[in-house]
């Protein structure tokens, strides 16, 4: 049974998207926003691959048809972004100021934390890049001499935080106004929190898909500067 | 036809982007570059919204399952996991938490407070 499935390359491909349509299903029913689709899809596959013993490898080769569609989807990313420039220009100050304090944020938040549970210099670095996009978290990551795996890990966590608590977030800090929604879900959850933001609206969707660009840039520069610190 | 012309253009923007990621020395993912590269071309009227936007529109609507093979690819890493898991745990929620309502919060403070100033100067005209 194992090789049987192994060998189906629609095994992944199936799976993923049937797990994610369980996974909205399930949310529909139980209306909760901890049943978040995207975790519960997670969830659904990691039991399934457990439960017929398939790796992830061979998970991954039908995944990949769907996983493969990310880079094509960010490049449509603009599409928001230019139907929505004229907030850009409104809003220039707003954005600047927003995510610039965010990125400080990450930054701060991550060495206390640290601090905290007396975590050394390799997981500091490891953990910095975390609130940005993967493709460049995974290289500031590697320049500063983080763990790239335990890297990757956060970056997901992360994303999936923000994609399943940004309107509880918006609702508890009172953030109403679209454009901040925007900024915080981009500048704190990369683009697993953008798929979030434009399922809120256009507005949401084309900041969040801004600071993801705009947040990632400023963690290239930033990291080195605050790397020395643990 | 439509979604044939729709499609060629997102991914030979995305190749670019990936050639792009390749050549140059920058730690920029091909996504980014792409985004840019999609968004310059469309404010220089090269590539018309109509030209994108329904296979466009699909994807975006479709974003949040790509996501899945690599939030199940934690598998991968679960000794590693074990070892530091509570500690990350934490520091992510928290942290991720901690940007969210700062970036929203001070990026609404930066809005209204334009707002009003825009508002006084309406009023002393």
């Amino acid at each position: 049974m194992k090789e049987i499935l192994e060998n189906s390359i629609y095994f992944g491909f199936f799976v993923t998207i049937g797990a994610y349509l369980a996974g909205l299903f399930i949310k529909k029913k139980l209306k909760l926003a901890i049943f978040n689709p995207l975790m519960l899809a997670i969830f659904l596959v990691m039991g399934i691959l457990a439960a017929t013993g398939v790796d992830y490898e061979a998970y991954e080769k039908g995944g990949q048809f769907v996983s493969g569609l990310l880079t094509p989807a960010t490049v449509c990313l603009a599409i928001p972004l230019y139907k929505q420039l004229h907030l850009l220009r409104k809003h220039g100050l707003a954005v600047a100021v927003g995510i610039t304090s965010g990125v400080v944020t990450s930054a701060v938040c991550i060495f206390l934390l640290c601090k905290v549970f007396g975590l050394g210099h390799q997981h500091y670095v490891t953990l910095l890049p975390k609130s940005i996009t993967t493709a460049i978290g995974m290289g500031v990551s590697e320049e500063a001499g983080g763990i790239v795996t335990l890297t990757v890990m956060s970056i997901v966590i992360t994303g999936i935080v923000g994609n399943m608590c940004a309107e509880v977030f918006c609702k508890l800090a009172r953030i109403t106004h679209p454009v901040a929604k925007g900024l915080a879900i981009g500048t704190s959850a990369h683009a697993l929190g953008t798929a979030k933001a434009l399922e809120l609206g256009e507005v949401e969707g084309a900041m969040s898909s801004l600071s993801i660009a705009v947040a990632g840039l400023m963690t290239v520069i930033v990291v080195p500067l605050v790397s020395g610190l643990i | 036809m439509k979604i044939a012309k729709e499609l060629s253009l997102i991914l030979g923007i995305s190749m670019i982007g990936e050639m792009l990621n390749q050549v140059l020395p920058l730690p920029v993912p091909a996504g980014v570059y792409g985004l840019f590269l999609m968004l310059l071309l469309l404010c220089s009227g090269i590539i018309k919204l109509e030209d994108v936007e329904g296979t466009g529109n699909f994807l975006l609507d479709n974003m949040t399952p790509m996501f899945i093979p690599a939030g199940v690819g934690i598998i991968r890493y679960m000794d590693q996991v074990m070892q530091v898991g509570i500690p990350y745990l934490v520091i992510n929620v928290l942290s991720t938490a901690a940007v969210f309502v700062v970036t929203g919060k001070v990026a609404q403070y930066v809005m209204v407070r334009t707002q009003k100033n825009e508002d006084k100067e309406g009023e002393k005209a």
